[in-house]
């Protein structure tokens, strides 16, 4: 009875192992459980979970599992949101059969998404007609429809320039491998040690040679204990395109910002692409200008650039291209963005979009700057030795984009 | 404490102390059960919780309770894992060859146990708390994972092999998630101190404040959980600060009846200053 416990358990997310599992039995075999059901309850509870997160779970799968509490309920509910979140794959369409498909009005929109939320039964993906997924009706999500209601799930539309600029569905999964941890173990090799500071360390060798040297009178050398040196400048591209990737990239701002082994570390935002200026806040109200910028940090100062790089080519090549009308940049992003590469020795881009995508156009240009590396635990490790050894991997950046694939595997 | 005697599958009988919480510390239930299965399964207790829920008190708690010596590793940012095995004082014994009539060629009186060290060797079993391990290097729970596991590590500088006599009541504190490695977690019993509920939050002031009329207890009690669900604090009061702000109380003879039009020795309760303008701004 108690072995269904562990699969069970495992089964909803709980990440038990056999080692956990015999750890239990030896307690129980103990007679730690002291023949109590309540004291069973917390023994196991103190051995297979291991943050307060999991105990909500494991409430409720304990429940489930000797009381025979319901607990269908919420997993349709997951059933119904799973659905939406794994969408079908989008249909590629032709220019001609975007055209075809009629653009209809908001109201008229409303008036026909509430008609056919009454009149739709069951889940549908594909199809132009019903609420659904992949499909070409204007309603439901990870559509193709140019105009349309979305029904759940995150934004689709990339370029906000344009709407018909369609792409393949991407592979977005919230069980993502990469945690504050492994993002931190990465960010612990970006290193540069150097003797600076206060001198309170024994320099052993330098003190038997000048002890020595002195004819056995004693004669303690001191240094300055090893420090990094390293300073870090993290730049990331928020709101938009990147809101289904703000998960993974806080985490990487998390793992940065708590890391306490930086000589100096500044998180700076933008959105889109980087203009004249850059932000101190993600709501973009404290501004910098690249200038300042440039002036307050040297070029011994590490770049990472985190962003999908993926606009409008208007928005990168243009005066005036910003996304947002009232910006005004005087200077093309491009200018701004190679100032950038030039000024900082070491600079490295982070794109969280898989590696198959970098053909865009705007990735392709930025990409002949930067050297871009995906968000994954070896993208993020290749990014970190870029930026210790410098330039050596600055070659990748003109690999073809036919090895994607070996992007893609990286993520499962 | 007591002693329990049992028989196992193998119809063999085992011995084991059991932890029922102390006069002064009291426990839930839970808790009581986790700091049982660490020491039967002789596996490193992890406590986690909010600030001011006891975390670094029951390890004095358990050492008071099963009459254990309690050793203490204070985790700073610097601290290395290494330094809880032993130092090495090669200073003292370069100074010696120099000036001290010490014999040099004795290293071992150049060799400071650290914590662990101590724990490993002392003549009964310890209780040893390791404070604030998240505090350190993301690499330390990694660097001590075998010598928790095993019991044992060598003195480079002498060879000498330390070994548990007993192993230790491991009992380890972390503020902070996501920062220990898997592997370490898998080896711990994982325990999450909750705040205390009304119920078990009398039982401990009755324990510091012994004969408080229950008519003052519940009017503190209110106006603490009270103060405790006001949204957008930055530091919630605790434990620590209701025993002290009553102990004010008391010895300032407040009437406790007005407790509900005001708050006197507001600053007992609320340490951040923005705190105490929110809720004597905003509260009335």
């Amino acid at each position: 009875m108690l072995v269904d416990l562990f699969f069970e358990l495992r089964h909803y997310g709980l990440k038990v192992g056999p080692q956990e599992w015999l750890t239990l039995m030896r307690g129980l075999s103990l007679g730690l459980h002291d023949s109590s059901f309540t004291s069973f309850y917390n023994i196991a509870r103190s051995i297979l979970c291991k943050t307060e997160h999991d105990y909500d779970l494991f409430d409720r799968v304990f429940a489930h599992h000797f009381k025979g509490v319901e607990i269908q309920a919420a997993r349709l509910n997951e059933e119904i949101l799973s659905w939406l979140r794994q969408a079908k794959n989008l249909l590629d369409l032709s220019p001609e059969e975007l055209a075809a498909m009629e653009k209809l009005d908001l109201d008229e929109l409303m008036r026909l998404f509430e008609e056919r939320l009454r009149e739709q039964t069951e889940r549908h993906d594909g199809g132009s007609r019903w609420i659904g997924t992949g499909g070409r009706s204007p309603f439901g999500w990870g559509g193709a429809h140019p105009t349309g209601i979305r029904v759940g799930g995150e934004s689709r539309g990339r370029s906000a320039m344009q709407v018909a600029m369609m792409r393949r569905f991407r592979g977005y999964r919230t069980d993502m491998i990469l945690d504050i941890r492994q993002i931190k173990v990465a960010l612990a090799r970006l290193r540069e040690l150097t003797r600076e500071g206060s001198v309170d360390e024994l320099d052993l060798d330098a003190t038997v040679e000048r002890t020595c040297k002195n004819a056995g009178e004693l004669e303690l050398v001191w240094r300055p204990p090893r420090k990094n040196n390293v300073r870090l400048l993290l730049c990331m591209d928020v709101g938009g395109s990147m809101d289904p990737h703000s998960r993974l990239v806080s985490r990487l701002f998390s793992a940065a910002y708590s890391s306490r082994h930086f000589k100096a570390f500044e998180a700076l935002y933008f959105h889109n692409c980087i203009y004249d200026e850059v932000y101190r806040d993600a709501s973009f109200r404290k501004p910098v200008s690249i200038d300042d910028l440039l002036q307050k940090h040297d070029r011994q100062t590490k770049l990472l650039v985190v962003g999908d790089a993926m606009m409008h080519p208007v928005e990168l090549y243009q005066t005036h291209g910003a996304i947002y009308y009232m910006q005004l940049n005087a200077s093309p992003g491009i200018d701004c963005l190679r100032r950038l590469a030039e000024h900082f020795r070491r600079a490295a881009w982070v794109n969280p979009e898989p590696e198959s995508y970098w053909r865009h156009p705007t990735v392709a240009g930025i990409r002949a700057l930067f050297p871009m590396f995906p968000l994954t635990l070896d993208g993020l490790n290749s990014a970190v030795s870029s930026l210790v050894r410098g330039s050596g991997q600055r070659s990748t950046a003109n690999r073809p984009v036919g090895s994607g694939a070996a992007g893609w595997a990286s993520w499962g | 404490m007591k002693l329990f005697r049992r028989k196992t599958q193998g119809a063999q009988a085992e011995t084991f102390r059991r932890f029922e919480g102390t006069d002064t510390y009291i426990t839930s239930q839970a808790l009581q059960d986790a700091v049982n299965v660490s020491l039967a399964l002789e596996r490193p207790l992890l406590l986690r919780g909010e600030p001011g829920t006891g975390k670094t008190l029951l390890s004095h708690a358990i050492a008071e309770g099963l009459g254990m010596d309690l050793i203490t590793w204070f985790v700073k940012s610097t601290t290395q894992a290494a330094e809880g095995l032993y130092v090495y004082d090669t200073v003292a014994r370069l100074h010696d060859s120099r000036f001290g009539d010490k014999d040099v060629d004795d290293i071992n009186q150049y060799i400071k146990l650290g914590p662990l060290g101590r724990a490993f060797k002392a003549p009964s079993q310890v209780v040893l708390l390791i404070d604030e391990i998240d505090k350190a290097d993301i690499e330390f729970p990694n660097d001590l994972l075998n010598e928790l596991d095993n019991m044992t590590f060598t003195i480079a500088e002498t060879g000498e092999e330390v070994t548990a006599l007993h192993r230790p009541m491991v009992v380890i504190t972390s503020n902070n998630e996501k920062e220990l490695p898997d592997a370490f977690l898998r080896r711990c019993v994982f325990h999450y101190i909750e705040f205390p509920d009304p119920e078990l939050m009398r039982e401990i002031v009755a324990v510091h404040h012994p004969g408080l009329e229950k008519r003052v207890v519940d009017q503190c009690l209110e106006t603490f959980y009270r103060l405790r669900d006001v949204s957008g604090l930055r530091k919630r009061p605790s434990t620590s600060e209701l025993v002290d702000w009553i102990a004010a109380l008391i010895h300032s003879g407040v009437d406790v009846s007005r407790l509900g039009k005001e708050i006197p020795f507001l600053g007992a309760l609320l340490k951040q200053e923005q705190d105490i303008n929110k809720v004597a701004g905003g509260g009335r």
